[in-house]
């Protein structure tokens, strides 16, 4: 099949699975704002990571380099997706991997499900993954009785504590080192009672917790960083180990992977381990990366799987502005540098992809329509901090804008009466056209004196405008305009031009 | 239509604009700049940041400091091509005389069970290629590093290194190695970040890591 489309062009077809918001963000941001320890656990966390990034960052000399070409590779990597996703499965499949497509979230999981039936197996350990974790396959399999066990610390944690991960790389991000403990003692069955809060203790009882389901699974489930198309290997980047013992020790391995991590070629690997481990833990590199190919006689698993998953992939790459969203490595960077993830955290965008990315990300796959994500695009003061921490360039605000505008235009569509909005804009345009008509408008401000009252405030507006005092008071007006104050000021005097005043001659 | 050529043909539709093939920039450091010794003092310094134990020693001084390393250790398995000079003074002692350990051999004839490499205290391998500016040991499961299983379930990895095999940055690493092989890039003993994003290090591989670098 060729890069060039000749047939009939069809409608994008949206993702389902983990990746909406089921409320507004504003409403949920509210909620998570009010929880003072999540905001002390997050403005540590971030603060922490944000520093680490910075130092090993500024230690490379070619750092600006190494984005470049990590842009570049993802960009040609989308242009020429096709012809890479069949180089991709000839050269894994030529090493003994088998490879099954899967178009959404309910198609990965029948197909791991079947996968897991055909050991005979009723119980598997997991690798870290976002995709599986975007397709809800652990309570799919739940009700299939087949229990999945988390392996990754924080996800360990996360499942532990019946809750939903928060962060992409570190999903307990906003539990502290107590409350850890607290969920280690009420849950490990097998757990030493006088377990302190240090980390390297709690990171010994998962050990522990661990060490005899590793040593004895049968089958292992795990998502991958990278697929290399020129070669057919697939990588899983990571730090604690767990990953090396899903991806060696049982006979079976089923890997779910999104259809977008591919890389052109072996060499590419350079480019992308070294922004990787930097981005997102702020390490010179990751303690430990796996790289496979097909099948190894006589070395790790010997029935090994591939699920590659569209599920939205598709509908955000024929989006010709947000396409660039599917080049995300989820390093996380962009996140630990928000100023809104750090004081809502993860929960309050709802889909499996928060912060930055996920607020693109989300209602790209979905359809800007899709539940509640229409909301997430405004979750955003467009401060350009997640474009600059961004290792492979993705323009966070420009898609933010453009989404926005999608969101608008959508509404547009479905409402015939015009709403509030439309009418402000009306307003706005008549007012802006004209000098003479602002001025008119203007000679109504000593009532926003008024109004303001002795405290020099206006605390709440009327309708629409009400968000905006929702969360801020706006200062009294001045009792005249600047158009008034300057016409005042520069009545010419005799013998001096108005426009020859000294600010006059900056210009 | 199966699942597959439906997906294709999305991605066909959704890129029916015919987005451009950008050429790559690589204008970032592809090779070392570094002389030989500075390579290897910026690989001890990065491998101790990291909490590996690090030994540089004459290349003909390895069984020596294998045996002092391994003092006090019962068993020990070694991939099946693990330089015989490496393990000479060990394997020569024999296994009932006390203070040396037992040398298991993992070899394509006779793979140890996991239940058995549970039970042994350390490996021992050789490696690859490393990389000094990341801190990095690369393994490719050559007869000289053994399956990867071999140096994962023990509890504490020695590892042996050529300075020949230390290259500075990583693009010359990825041009040594073969894509193909199962690898594990190795960097510090098994640590982890998801308690507070502090890094601490003891989880699942190994706990702890020797390399020992042969001049």
């Amino acid at each position: 099949m060729s890069n060039t489309f000749l047939g009939m062009p069809t409608l994008p077809v949206f993702g389902s699975g983990n990746l909406n918001a089921t409320e507004p963000f504003p409403k949920a941001a509210h909620r998570e704002l009010g929880n003072a320890q999540l905001r002390a656990n997050l403005g540590h966390a971030t603060h922490t990571i944000r520093d680490k990034r910075l130092k090993v960052v500024a230690e490379l000399p070619d750092w600006e380099e190494m984005r470049d070409a990590g842009s570049a590779i993802k960009n040609a990597t989308m242009a020429k997706l096709p012809a890479l996703l069949e180089q991709f499965e000839a050269n894994f499949t030529a090493r003994g991997g088998i490879i099954h497509w899967a178009r959404d979230a309910q198609e990965a999981n029948e197909i791991v499900t079947g996968l897991i039936r055909a050991t005979g197996e009723t119980e598997v350990v997991k690798v870290k993954s976002m995709a599986t974790q975007e397709i809800g396959l652990n309570e799919y399999l739940q009700e299939q009785g087949i229990a999945a066990f988390e392996t990754d610390l924080a996800e360990l944690i996360v499942q532990l504590d019946h809750d939903k991960p928060s962060h992409i790389l570190v999903p307990a991000i906003h539990k502290n080192r107590d409350q850890i403990r607290e969920i280690f003692l009420r849950e490990m069955e097998d757990v030493d009672p006088g377990l302190s809060n240090e980390p390297a203790r709690l990171a010994e009882a998962a050990r522990r917790h661990l060490r005899r389901k590793f040593l004895t699974a049968k089958v292992a489930i795990s998502g991958a960083n990278f697929g290399l198309a020129d070669t057919g290997t697939l990588t899983v980047v990571e730090s604690e180990g767990n990953g090396r013992m899903c991806l060696t020790l049982p006979e079976t391995l089923i890997t779910v992977m999104g259809i977008e991590k591919l890389l052109p070629l072996w060499t590419d690997l350079e480019v992308f381990m070294q922004l990787l481990p930097r981005s997102s833990t702020g390490e010179r590199m990751n303690p430990y990366t796996s790289l496979w190919t097909g099948v190894t006689p006589g070395d790790g698993p010997q029935s090994v799987h591939l699920v590659m998953l569209d599920n939205g992939r598709t509908a955000a790459l024929a989006d010709e502005m947000g396409r660039t969203a599917l080049n995300c490595i989820r390093c996380s960077a962009c996140m630990n540098v928000c100023p809104v993830y750090e004081r809502t955290g993860g929960h309050a965008y709802g889909s499996t992809y928060p912060g930055p990315i996920g607020a693109i990300l989300s209602p790209l796959m979905t359809g800007i329509k899709s539940e509640e994500n229409n909301s997430l695009p405004y979750a955003s003061s467009l401060c350009g901090a997640c474009f600059d921490a961004c290792p492979v360039k993705i323009n966070i605000p420009e898609i933010l804008v453009h989404l926005r505008g999608e969101d608008v235009d959508s509404q547009r569509a479905r409402v015939k009466v015009p709403t509030q909005m439309d009418l402000m804009m009306k307003g706005a345009e008549w007012a802006f056209s004209d000098g003479g008509h602002l001025n008119l408008l203007e000679k109504g401000l000593p009532l926003g004196k008024l109004v303001a009252g002795r405290d020099k405030v206006i605390k709440k507006l009327p309708g629409l405008a009400g968000k905006w005092t929702q969360s801020r008071d706006i200062p009294a007006p001045p009792g005249q305009s600047f158009r008034q104050w300057w016409a005042k000021e520069h009545r010419a005097p005799s013998g001096v031009e108005a426009g020859e005043s000294a600010e006059g001659d900056q210009a | 239509m199966s699942a597959r050529e439906d997906i294709l043909n999305r991605i066909a539709s959704a890129l029916r604009d015919s987005p451009a093939t950008p050429e790559i920039p690589r204008n970032y450091r592809r090779a070392t700049t570094m002389t030989a010794e500075q390579r290897l003092e910026q690989l001890v310094d990065r491998l101790r940041d990291y909490k590996a134990n690090v030994f540089v020693v004459p290349a003909a001084g390895a069984p020596a400091k294998l045996a002092e390393l391994l003092a006090g250790t019962a068993s020990i398995v070694v991939p099946h091509r693990l330089p015989e000079d490496w393990l000479s003074t060990l394997l020569s002692v024999g296994k009932d005389d006390a203070g040396s350990p037992a040398v298991e051999v993992d070899s394509p004839e006779r793979r140890l069970t996991v239940a058995e490499l549970d039970a042994v205290d350390a490996v021992v391998t050789a490696a690859a290629v490393a990389v000094s500016e990341t801190g990095t040991i690369m393994l490719d499961g050559s007869p000289s590093q053994g399956r990867r299983i071999i140096s994962l379930v023990p509890d504490r990895h020695i590892c042996l290194l050529r300075t020949a095999d230390i290259v500075e940055v990583l693009p010359e690493a990825i041009a040594r190695l073969d894509a193909t092989s199962p690898q594990t890039w190795i960097s510090g003993p098994s640590a982890t970040s998801d308690i507070e994003l502090e890094r601490v290090e003891g989880v699942h591989g190994p706990r702890t890591l020797d390399v020992v670098i042969l001049t």
